[in-house]
């Protein structure tokens, strides 16, 4: 047997070793799938910046055939429904205090005869701060619905109107965006957990010796340990994958493989990482801080939540080393805007970079962390 | 009660030994809220700044060059002039603007008729970017119109908008109460359902139940230590957010330190239910990230607004403890002690502790099968 | 009060396995424990003795029958139960990262020790366990005898009214263990402390005054250590085997007899052996004009006695060529192992100072040392599991450590404690090991058909290796480490906690490697294994006492046909008392 073969049979078994360790603990099998599905639903319905039928009280001090017809053309949206109807302006503050409605709008005593008298009539929308994205929405969506309703009453258009395209997303669904980030943040949750547990366990567990003694090069014990969380990736991405694009049905514009490709290398840098962290933990309690101290500002800086360009520009930097950053945005843009593997080539640079820095290190810890 | 003070004594000292000998557990309390608060202070913002913006200007009429001038010293815009759309179009392909303004060759001719048109194409990708650059532009264009000569006469319903509560407007307002949900759970649920899962994966418990001690009081004694090491936690954020990021606490910090107790009462109590259930580190990480550190980010309102889901997961977002105390500080935060909303939402945190430390309570028994 | 501190009557004990199925871990079990003394249960792995313990302990509920302990049902009266007694389960669950003084002082606080009380008892403890200068140290830093005997200081910290002990000297050495002994015989004199044991040393359960045998969950025999002595009086005789032939060899052909011997065990530089019933002389002695003298029989002779009588299926031989003993059995002169100079140092600590030696192509070389010698520490320096700091080493040619990959192929490793892959299969272990060893295909169904039978694991391949018996896992280890015909095994401790029937059995698979040519490097606890060796080392402190065969080591204490035990504490003792005292 030469050496190639003798590598290609050891790391056939050490791969089937791994999975099959993974494979015949049903807790651990059920971890794998069941969440990742249970929570890809949920988190695809919670992942969301739009308003969709949202809370708000109305407070009708007019009590006029205009102030119903307003209340109705708000009503008339799918982003309100009028959660409660005021008497007077004290009640306001509690019904927005408590969070039960998202804002509330006050329409004056004098709103229908100021329109009568041709004067403009104002009309106040009260939106909670506390919730800075939701308070945005509800004026602007309001200012938009007033504006709309002000031109059907007149008759009159207004004399430029903004004619908004948007590409990618004409409806601006912010869901659209965020289920590809979840396809990305879940596995890579799991990957990283997954990798980083692996490892330290084995040295808890005594095992990780044996294999040390046995005649394997560091390499593929490696790709052996590298194996089963990038499969567990793979399977995790393809469900949520599944659901986005069956249940939620955000159009996929991409092609699978490209996507699948974009996958891989984020799965790796992602296992990788993980892989390191195992390799100097003494044991998984360490893993388990450690994941944790690195997986949250990692989230927070992959560009999900806000945009990596809002960021100031040392934290901008700081997201060279995030894979979450470079591997959402690969998956988004896959996913939404069907980019080919040329076009986002520069995205995988730090992608490999991650992988292939954070895999050496691994690697080479294997046999140097044992005293 | 005499023997009892002394095993907690013991066993909590034993705790704190343990605490200090591993600093990894530290780096949670300390290290993890300072990071996470300058994160979230500096870098989170949901504030649009600075759009990369691409104006095409293909009437050059002054009229036409006064209707895009808002770009023009804006906070929100950073425009690039470009002469063609098609030029425009191949920036925003390449990510190098997020929207492009374009002003119609006959958009001065078609104003005097009150026809005429502002193209916006946006970058959709980031749809929320997108929601509020719409926004931005709308307004500015509305605004521009009412200085017109001659607007702003006849009968018109006007927009007074107001926000309450967040007075600077900001975001970060927004994020750092729900961080300092998130340090809480992290410290309660995870830490805990580890430290506790390795004491029965290590058999340290089998000694430890042929002695006089209660069952009761190996709880206790695992609470105690990581309820202090949280609640150093939620106090650098407090400190932090008060003085670095000039976030008001506007309600009583009292009340917001009782809450916090309270909910840390909850976390620990399902850290522990975990790891008596798995017994195993492994399974014990598993699971805490899935059930509880995972939905405590998406389903509690921390970022997305749980008012605009569908019902069901409304529902299961309510069955979760996150949410009710994350109401919490965020009103106490920025609104104020609202008495009505606390004494609900905090007595149903102290339900939920009640339920979990009884639980744990109740399942810890001096066995080993 | 009760007469009997424990009471079984008719106990059962079933657990649960997977798919409805059940194991009777105890069957309808009598023992009683009287006030005062030391208690023995002996027993092969699966007897049920921890369960047991565990059942006094309150622990676990009985499925049937009564138990009191202290005249409390152990169920309602659990807690009490509980606190009035002191338990070291087999593995005590001390803190790691807590330092000795801490660990004790967390269950002085625990059981309500007086603050005055304290550092009289404190200091008496530490001093018999010679802890007294590690109080500082962390307990995950101690070697595992020290391990174990702070886990007995924790226990002791106040005088129960009984002490469980759970196989407390698992890995001890003998120089410890008897320490470990005196310190029990003088709490049960001072005391009046009432001891139930578990353990695997028969000198241990001799120790006691009364010894209760259990099999498979249910009871052999009981009664005094000269009660179970006489089982087997009138059947035992020594022999000694050729000149320059190793003992094991002589040992092997008897113990293969199964038809006329009961038992055979080097000792003493001869070989002792149990006849079977009625049967007057061993042929193979006779064959070879080898006298037998008649000798009186120990306590492991009748526990061994009694274990054939009802074990149903006991290992059959080794399965080898007929020739194999006779032919090999010799070491060559080739040198497989070199080790000059060998020293290592964690920070200013030096854990080996010095060390040199040889071992040759076939030869059986021991490593023995009392806890914390730097056995482990050589050991792993010898496997290329650790980079020495200075010094020469050379195994089958190479230095492990930094030998590359393919070096490593002929070595096997068995670690001191189980380290195979619990949540698979018996099969699914030795294939990953065949693989990952190299074999080609063919070649690797054949050796797991082999070494599926020379170590008989046939009716156990799809059981989950986490759930095999004690006996089952190491046989596994072996299999696994011998998958790839190494030419050097090295064992760490592998008959810690193994039944005498059980490492019958693994010696026997020793002599028939080593006559193959195998060589065989092995640390062990129990120095009357060294008998089995050609050469053994003794290693204390980091440094090398005494190296050479049995005999020879023998001979240079003017203590022929001694005990090893006596031996290897002789050459302790004589070492520290030169002030080369423990470091």
């Amino acid at each position: 047997m030469n050496g190639f073969q003798l590598f290609l049979q050891q790391l056939a078994v050490i791969c089937r070793k791994e999975i099959l360790a993974i494979w015949k603990d049903k807790a651990t099998r059920l971890i794998i799938v069941v969440p990742c599905v249970i929570l890809g639903f949920l988190f695809g319905y919670a992942a969301n910046y739009n308003l969709e039928d949202a809370p708000y009280a109305l407070l009708d001090q007019s009590h006029s055939r205009e102030s119903a017809d307003l209340a109705a053309a708000i009503e008339a949206t799918p982003f309100f429904h009028r959660h409660v109807t005021l008497q007077n302006a004290s009640q306001i503050g509690r019904y927005l205090d408590d969070g039960e409605v998202v804002m509330a709008v006050s329409i004056p005593p004098d709103f229908a005869s100021r329109l009568a008298k041709g004067e403009t009539a104002p009309v106040q929308v009260i939106t909670d701060g506390r919730n800075t994205m939701i308070a945005g929405q509800a004026s602007s969506y309001t200012a938009r619905i007033i504006s709309r309703y002000n031109a059907r009453r007149t008759g009159r258009r207004s004399p430029v109107t903004v004619q908004t395209r948007t590409w990618f997303n004409p409806n601006q669904t912010t869901r659209w965006f965020f289920l590809p980030g979840i396809i990305g943040l879940l596995s890579f949750a799991q990957v990283f957990l997954l990798s980083g547990l692996s490892v330290a366990r084995e040295r808890e567990e005594g095992t990780f010796e044996q294999i040390l003694v046995a005649p394997v090069a560091p390499q593929v014990i490696l790709i052996g340990k590298a194996v089963p969380p990038l499969i567990v990736g793979f399977i995790q991405c393809t469900i949520l994958f599944l659901i986005s694009r069956l249940w939620f049905q955000v159009p996929f514009a991409g092609s699978v493989v490209t996507f699948y490709v974009a996958i891989f290398f984020y799965v790796l840098s992602s296992t990788g990482l993980g892989l390191t962290l195992s390799s100097i933990s003494k044991n998984m309690q360490q893993v388990l801080v450690y994941v944790i101290v690195t997986m949250i500002p990692m989230a927070l800086l992959s560009g999900i939540i806000t945009p990596v360009s809002n960021m100031p520009d040392f934290l901008q930097i700081l997201t060279y080393a995030d894979p979450l950053r470079f591997g959402l945005e690969l998956i988004r843009r896959i996913y939404l805007e069907g980019l080919t593997l040329g076009q986002l080539a520069w995205n995988f640079v730090p992608l490999i970079v991650i992988a292939a820095v954070s895999l050496s290190t691994a690697g080479y810890m294997f046999r140097h962390n044992l005293s | 009660m005499n023997g009892f003070l002394r095993r907690m004594k013991a066993l909590i000292h034993k705790e704190f030994l343990q605490l200090s000998r591993d600093s990894s557990s530290l780096l949670l309390g300390i290290a993890l809220p300072i990071a996470l608060i300058l994160i979230i202070g500096y870098g989170i913002s949901l504030d649009i700044r600075n759009i990369p913006t691409a104006v095409v200007l293909e009437d050059a009429s002054p009229k036409a060059q006064d209707v895009v001038s808002f770009v023009n010293g804006s906070a929100y815009f950073s425009p690039t002039y470009v002469t063609s759309f098609r030029e425009a179009e191949a920036m925003l392909l390449n990510r190098d603007v997020r929207v492009i303004i374009d002003v119609p060759p006959d958009f001065t001719s078609k104003l005097a008729t009150g026809e005429a048109t502002l193209r916006v194409v946006l970058d959709g990708v980031e749809a929320a970017t997108a929601m509020s650059t719409q926004g931005y532009i709308e307004s500015a264009v509305s605004s521009w119109l009412l200085r017109q000569p001659g607007a702003g006469s006849g009968a018109r319903i006007a927009l007074e908008s107001r926000m309450w509560y967040n007075d600077a407007n900001s975001s970060t307002w927004f994020f750092l109460p729900g961080l300092i949900m998130i340090i809480v759970t992290i410290i309660g649920i995870m830490l805990t359902a580890i430290v506790m899962a390795r004491e029965w994966e290590r058999g340290t418990f089998e000694s430890l139940f042929v002695t006089p001690v209660r069952p009761m009081e190996l709880v206790l004694a695992k609470i105690v230590p990581y309820f202090c090491v949280a609640l150093l936690g939620v106090f650098i954020c407090l400190f932090l957010s008060r003085f670095l990021f000039e976030v008001p606490v506007v309600g009583s910090l009292a009340v917001l330190l009782g809450l916090t107790m309270i909910y840390l009462m909850v976390a620990l109590g399902i850290g522990l239910v975990i790891s008596t259930v798995t017994k195993s580190q492994f399974l014990a990480c598993q699971s805490s990230m899935l059930v509880s550190f995972l939905p405590s980010v998406v389903l509690s309102g921390f970022v997305f607004d749980l008012r605009s889901t569908p019902v069901v997961v409304q529902i299961i977002g309510n069955v979760l403890p996150f949410s009710h105390y994350l109401t919490c500080l965020r009103s106490l935060f920025l609104s104020g002690t609202n008495a009505g909303l606390l004494l609900k939402q905090g007595g149903l945190l102290l339900l939920y502790g009640v339920f979990f430390i009884g639980a744990a309570f109740t399942m810890t028994r001096k066995k080993v099968e | 009060m009760e007469e009997y501190i424990i009471r079984a009557e008719q106990l059962n004990k079933v657990f649960p396995l997977k798919k409805g199925q059940t194991v009777e871990a105890l069957k309808s079990l009598d023992l009683t424990v009287k006030q005062g003394g030391l208690t023995a249960i002996i027993g092969p792995d699966g007897a049920g003795k921890t369960t047991f313990m565990r059942l006094v302990a309150g622990l676990m509920r009985p499925t049937g029958g009564r138990l009191t302990v202290l005249g409390l049902d152990s169920v309602q009266g659990a807690g009490e139960i509980q606190t009035r007694i002191s338990y070291m389960p087999q593995k005590f669950g001390l803190y790691e990262d807590l330092t000795v003084q801490e660990n004790m002082d967390l269950y002085a606080d625990l059981h309500g020790v007086p603050a005055q009380t304290r550092p009289a008892r404190f200091d008496k403890l530490l001093t018999m366990m010679g802890l007294e200068r590690f109080t500082g140290r962390l307990a995950g830093k101690l070697s595992g005898g020290m391990k174990q005997k702070l886990g007995l200081a924790c226990t002791l910290v106040r005088s129960p009214e009984l002490l469980l002990l759970d196989e407390p000297t698992v890995g001890v050495d003998p120089l410890s263990r008897r320490e470990l002994w005196e310190i029990l015989k003088e709490f049960v004199r001072d005391e009046n402390l009432t001891v139930l044991v578990n353990t695997a040393y028969m000198n241990e359960a001799a120790l006691c005054g009364q010894v209760y045998v259990l099999h498979k969950g249910a009871l052999l025999a009981h009664g005094t250590p000269d009660d179970l002595r006489a089982i087997a009086a009138g059947r035992c005789y020594s022999c000694t085997p050729p000149p320059g032939e190793p003992t094991r060899i002589l040992q092997a052909h008897l113990i293969d007899d199964t038809d006329h011997v009961v038992d055979a065990v080097p000792k003493g530089g001869d070989v002792h052996f149990i006849l079977q019933e009625g049967v007057a002389s061993a042929p193979y002695l006779d064959a070879h004009g080898i006298a037998a003298r008649p000798v009186a029989s120990d306590l492991e002779d009748g526990f061994m006695v009694l274990l054939h009588r009802a074990e149903t299926e006991i290992l059959p031989p080794v399965e080898e060529g007929d020739d194999v003993l006779d032919k090999g059995g010799r070491p060559t002169d080739k040198v497989s192992i070199t080790v000059r100079d060998l020293v290592k140092k964690f920070g200013d600590f030096t854990a080996v100072a010095h060390t040199s030696f040889e071992v040759h192509e076939g030869e059986v070389f021991g490593l023995l040392g009392p806890n914390g010698a730097g056995k482990t520490t050589t050991f792993k320096m010898l496997c290329g599991l650790l980079p020495a700091t200075s010094g020469f080493l050379s195994v089958a040619g190479v230095d492990l450590h930094v030998a590359r990959t393919q070096a490593r192929a002929n070595v096997g490793y068995v670690a001191q404690k189980f380290s195979l892959y619990g949540n698979l299969t018996v099969r699914d272990n030795l294939e990953f090991f065949a693989g990952i060893y190299g074999l080609p295909p063919k070649r690797r169904r054949e050796r797991i058909g082999q070494v599926v039978r020379e170590f008989f694991l046939e009716d156990r391949l799809d059981m989950r290796a986490g759930d095999l018996p004690g006996g089952y896992k190491q046989r596994l280890s072996m299999a696994c480490a011998l998958m790839h015909e190494p030419k050097i095994l090295f064992l760490d401790e592998p008959t810690s906690g193994i039944d005498p029937l059980t490492r019958r059995n693994f010696w026997r698979q020793i002599t028939s490697l080593a006559a193959k040519g195998t060589t065989i490097i092995i640390t062990t606890h129990f120095m009357e294994e060294a008998e089995y060796c050609d050469r053994f080392m003794i290693q204390d402190n980091g440094r090398m006492l005494a190296i050479g065969a049995p005999s020879e080591i023998r001979r240079q204490l003017g203590r022929e046909g001694a005990d090893m035990d006596d031996i290897f504490m002789a050459i302790v003792e004589q070492a520290r008392a030169k002030g080369e005292g423990p470091a």
